[in-house]
């Protein structure tokens, strides 16, 4: 319509260059949406979908970018990690997108790593991970092991005084590899291996009577006890569910869970599990302006009162204003201009100050901790004085701690060893 | 409004001016004062004005600090006014003011600051709250009170318990303020209190038994040790008798899944890969049924357990006329199209209803546990599931044992041509025979409804399991569905202390492969020479 107007309007010499931009107009910018919207991880992921859609429909209604609209490319990776990479391989050969947002969990990002690279996409990552990873194609816009789990258990061990600590979680990379962060950095901070248990189940399991039979033994010995949780997807359900039948009150073992955030609740009567723990970078009832938008916006798009918002949303607002932000920047979608022009942007986030894109392709974010209330909601109990870059690679593991990540040029690389001084190499991130 | 209530405090403090003995309501000025100290201070400071909104004698106070514990205290920001949320969900929520109780009526969630708790303080709530509690007239309310007190006893509470202890009856109330009593007294060093906890499962009183027999006082030390000792005994026992019921809970899980199973393969021979998501389907109907009966969600469960059938009865019935009729005699190909049939329902339940979970409301009289003692508490939903397993059991026993339908499906499965040849409809048999087993597979539905989460795939996670009972109990018998169901649940408990709950999946699957091994017709094989051929 705008480009009928336009065409109009060119009598001039004048009218044949806006005719020209016109043109390029005429073909929208894609976007391509990576989300599982059938199988086990439709749960989760099909939400972040139709964030993205609301987030396009809204940039669109703004007037798109760069005078372009946004036009949403959506397919459906069905929860089957080879068949992500298929499909990001179609978004990029066959629907030739510009960018992609997508994946939950990281065995499909590992997947979806080498075709993105191969064929030099951007993807944005909205999902708190493990760490260990770098690639120059990939922005994480969820939390790193630093973001979350770490200040989690410095709230436990300096403001609640627990001793002793249960590692439980889900059987699959993320967990493992936090959990062995997170023991490395208990015992450095003097914590002895008795008073550490490590458990995992497989996914989606329900049956967590003996488990929390365990875990209510292992906190009786007198000294404070608390569990980290990296139980993932609704597992969570029966063991909350069995947490409560078995009336473990958080005022006695206090679980806190990197996982469990507002939509995993809204599946459960939260009543007994008042007070337990979630680390997120942002909870649905932070109090701030920005916050109440983004859930009127929610509500009405999805027409549902009672829908809730959570931390992977967030992530994807941030990362999609980023995007466009980096998009204005650069001038132009084109993919090696966006990757230089996104580093150092600056957009608001949900919880009232303001993310920014390291070199290390990790945005900086503050680290809430919450409560659980009877409705369902967090109540936030403390958060870090200042937002925290993330760190791509572990301090606290012995083969990741010496390196660093900078994707700025002339470094540009991923795994700079720091006390070699060498890269590691682009082609052996890849092959992680 | 506002002029009537600054006429009433000024009326209340002209009385507190005239009578100042008589102080038993702090006027309104004092209380948003307290409350707004309250609002405004930190973590650490709360504590000091949390004992002060106690001590100020204001009946409100327990209505605030309740209100205050459950996160339900707020301010409206911008005119200050503390008010008490009534309804906390969605957007608006329904609240009252905290100081004259009226109704405000729905406030915008932007427009309220709730005031903020953490776990140190509302322990701290719940213990003045008791405190508060022990001289209530309700001897429950007493009695739950003094058992909360136990390990958070002081120098100044124990001299207030001994003085309780004079003037209270109720013997059991006695009995808990004794041990809460005793349990600060061995950690001052009592010996004489030792003997009031030999035998207490109480797990504050297991703490401060141990550090007492670490004391430098060797009769203390002795004592408590020996007190000790006998707890771990009475603790084993209790931890057996724990796993035991887990195992036979998660066993009768396994036997619910499992037993329309053995009907439809076990006694036709069908393999229905679709099984699993006719036990979703019984699932879903609870969950309709909640949504169709809001606020009763317990009628709403007792309602679905025919429903739940009759739903999952019709769609195995229509699944058996549409496809596995015309593959009688190809079970590769009946496996094949079953399979097929179980996707097609799950991603049909995720495209009209939703891929998300939905919530199915335990209702109060399945929720919490039976408490034996205090090492040992039994949940609740598990034992009413252990229940239904064993009706269900006894109900399909009946109609296979005892009714004209279940002596034709043993003889249209034991020689179809003979049966037909006497007079018997197979067809019908077959129809009715499928529809029974898909039924129970519903009934199961509604059961794990209660214990599991209830979405798409909710069959996939135990359609393994429920081939493995029925192979492991020998096929075509139900005595054997049941003893395996519930055997395969105890060793799969018994394990998982040890091994953890992956380990334990892997060594009951080895331990069933090596068993078919050895016996391929499971634990109770069918006899007689239809069984042969």
């Amino acid at each position: 319509m705008t480009i009928k107007k336009h065409v109009t309007l060119g009598l001039s010499a004048l009218a044949l260059s806006i005719s020209m931009q016109s043109m390029a107009a005429e073909d929208p910018i894609k976007v391509g949406i990576l989300h599982s919207l059938s199988g086990t991880m439709a749960i989760s992921e099909s939400t972040l979908k139709d964030t993205m859609l609301m987030l396009i429909e809204k940039q669109n209604e703004a007037g798109g970018v760069l005078g372009r609209q946004l036009e949403p490319v959506v397919v459906d990776p069905a929860s089957n990690w080879p068949l992500f990479a298929e499909k990001a391989r179609e978004l990029l050969e066959k629907e030739d997108v510009d960018v992609i947002f997508g994946n939950w969990t990281s065995v499909s990002r590992k997947s979806v790593l080498p075709v993105v690279e191969e064929l030099n996409g951007l993807l944005f990552y909205p999902v708190q991970y493990e760490g260990e990873e770098s690639s120059e194609n990939v922005f994480y816009t969820g939390a790193a092991p630093n973001q979350q789990a770490i200040p989690a258990v410095d709230y436990l061990m300096n403001q609640i005084g627990v001793e002793r600590w249960v590692l439980a979680g889900t059987d699959y990379v993320y967990p493992r590899t936090t959990n062995k962060i997170l023991e490395t950095y208990l015992k450095d901070h003097g914590v002895a291996a008795d008073d550490i248990m490590i458990n995992y189940t497989p996914f989606g399991h329900s049956n967590w009577q003996s488990i929390v039979a365990d875990i209510k033994q292992f906190g009786s010995e007198g000294k404070k006890t608390a569990v980290v949780s990296t139980i993932n997807g609704d597992a969570n359900v029966p063991f909350y569910r069995e947490l409560g039948n078995q009336g473990i009150e958080a005022s006695d073992i206090p679980v806190v869970a990197f996982s469990v955030g507002e939509q995993e609740l809204s599946g459960i009567d939260t009543g007994p599990l008042v007070g337990h723990l979630a680390a997120w970078n942002y909870f649905m009832s932070v109090d701030a302006d920005a916050n109440y938008d983004f859930i009127d916006a929610w509500v009405d798009y999805s027409g549902n009162e009672e829908a809730v918002t959570n931390d992977p949303m967030e992530a994807h607002y941030i990362g999609f204003n980023m995007w466009v932000e980096a998009v204005r920047k650069a001038g132009t979608p084109e993919v090696d201009a966006v990757k230089d022009a996104i580093i150092g942007v600056s957009v608001p986030n949900l919880t009232g100050g303001y993310a920014t894109m390291m070199p290390n392709h990790h945005i900086t974010k503050p680290v809430l901790i919450g409560e659980i209330q009877d409705n369902g909601q967090f109540s936030v109990v403390w958060e870090t004085p200042s937002t925290v870059a993330g760190d791509a690679w572990s301090d606290f593991l012995p083969g990741s701690k010496d390196l660093i990540s900078d994707w700025r040029k002339p470094l540009a690389c991923g795994n700079y060893n720091v006390v070699s001084r060498s890269c590691g190499g682009a082609a052996e991130v890849a092959a992680e | 409004m506002s002029i009537s209530r600054s006429l009433t405090s000024l009326l209340l403090l002209c009385l507190l001016v005239l009578a100042p003995m008589a102080q038993a309501q702090s006027t309104d000025s004092e209380a948003t004062a307290l409350l707004q100290a309250l609002a405004d201070s930190s973590y650490a400071q709360k504590k000091d004005v949390i004992a002060e909104i106690a001590g100020s004698g204001d009946e409100r106070a327990r209505g605030w600090l309740e209100a205050f514990a459950n996160g339900k205290l707020s301010r409206i920001e911008d005119s200050g006014q503390f008010v008490i949320v009534l309804s906390n969900r969605g957007r608006n929520w329904t609240v009252a003011d905290a100081l004259s109780g009226e109704s405000l009526g729905e406030v915008s969630r932007r427009d309220l600051d709730s005031i903020r708790i953490n776990n140190a303080l509302r322990n701290e709530l719940d213990g003045i709250l008791s405190v508060i509690d022990l001289t209530v007239a309700n001897p429950d309310t007493r009695l739950a009170a003094a058992r909360d007190l136990r390990g958070e006893v002081d120098a100044p509470l124990a001299e207030r318990i001994d003085g309780l202890l004079q003037t209270e009856d109720n013997s059991d109330v006695r009995a808990a303020l004794t041990k809460a009593l005793a349990i600060y007294q061995v950690e001052q060093g009592d010996v004489a209190a030792v003997a009031i906890l030999d035998g207490s499962l109480n797990a504050r009183a297991r703490v401060a038994l141990n550090g007492a027999a670490q004391s430098d006082d060797p009769e203390l030390a002795a004592a408590a040790a020996q007190a000790l000792k006998n707890i771990e005994t009475k603790l084993k026992i209790n931890s057996a008798a724990e796993t035991l019921y887990f195992g036979l809970s998660l066993g009768s899980v396994l036997v619910l899944a499992a037993i329309g199973l053995a009907i439809t393969f076990g006694v036709m021979g069908v393999i229905n890969m679709a099984h699993g998501e006719l036990i979703m389907l019984g699932a879903y109907t609870t969950w309709g049924m909640q949504q169709l009966l809001p606020g009763q969600p317990g009628l709403a469960l007792i309602l679905s357990i025919p429903a739940g059938f009759l739903v999952a009865a019709l769609a195995g019935i229509a699944i058996e006329r549409s496809v596995i009729q015309h593959l009688k005699g190809r079970p590769l190909e009946t496996l094949l199209a079953t399979f097929g049939v179980s996707l097609i329902l799950q991603q049909l339940v995720r495209t009209v209803i939703s891929p998300l979970n939905r919530t199915v409301i335990t209702p109060e009289w399945m929720s919490g546990s039976l408490m034996v003692n205090e090492a040992l508490s039994l949940t609740l939903n598990r034992l009413y599931v252990i229940g239904f397993a064993l009706v269900v059991f006894a109900g399909l026993m009946l109609i296979m044992r005892k009714t004209r339908l279940g002596l034709e499906v043993r003889a249209v499965t034991q020689n179809r041509a003979m049966a037909r040849s006497m007079g018997i409809k197979a067809t019908r048999v077959d129809i009715l025979t499928f529809g029974l087993g898909s039924g129970v597979a519903g009934l199961a539905g509604v059961a794990l409804s209660q214990i599991t989460n209830v979405g798409p795939n909710l069959g996939q996670s135990y359609i393994i399991d429920s081939f493995m009972v029925v192979v492991f109990g020998g096929v075509g018998n139900l005595w054997g569905t049941l003893v395996a169901g519930l055997s395969l649940g105890t060793i799969n408990q018994v394990l998982e202390p040890w091994a953890g709950a992956v380990l334990a999946k892997i060594v009951v699957l080895v331990f069933i492969i090596l068993f078919i091994q050895k016996r391929p017709r499971g634990l109770f094989p069918q006899k007689g020479r239809a069984a042969e051929g």
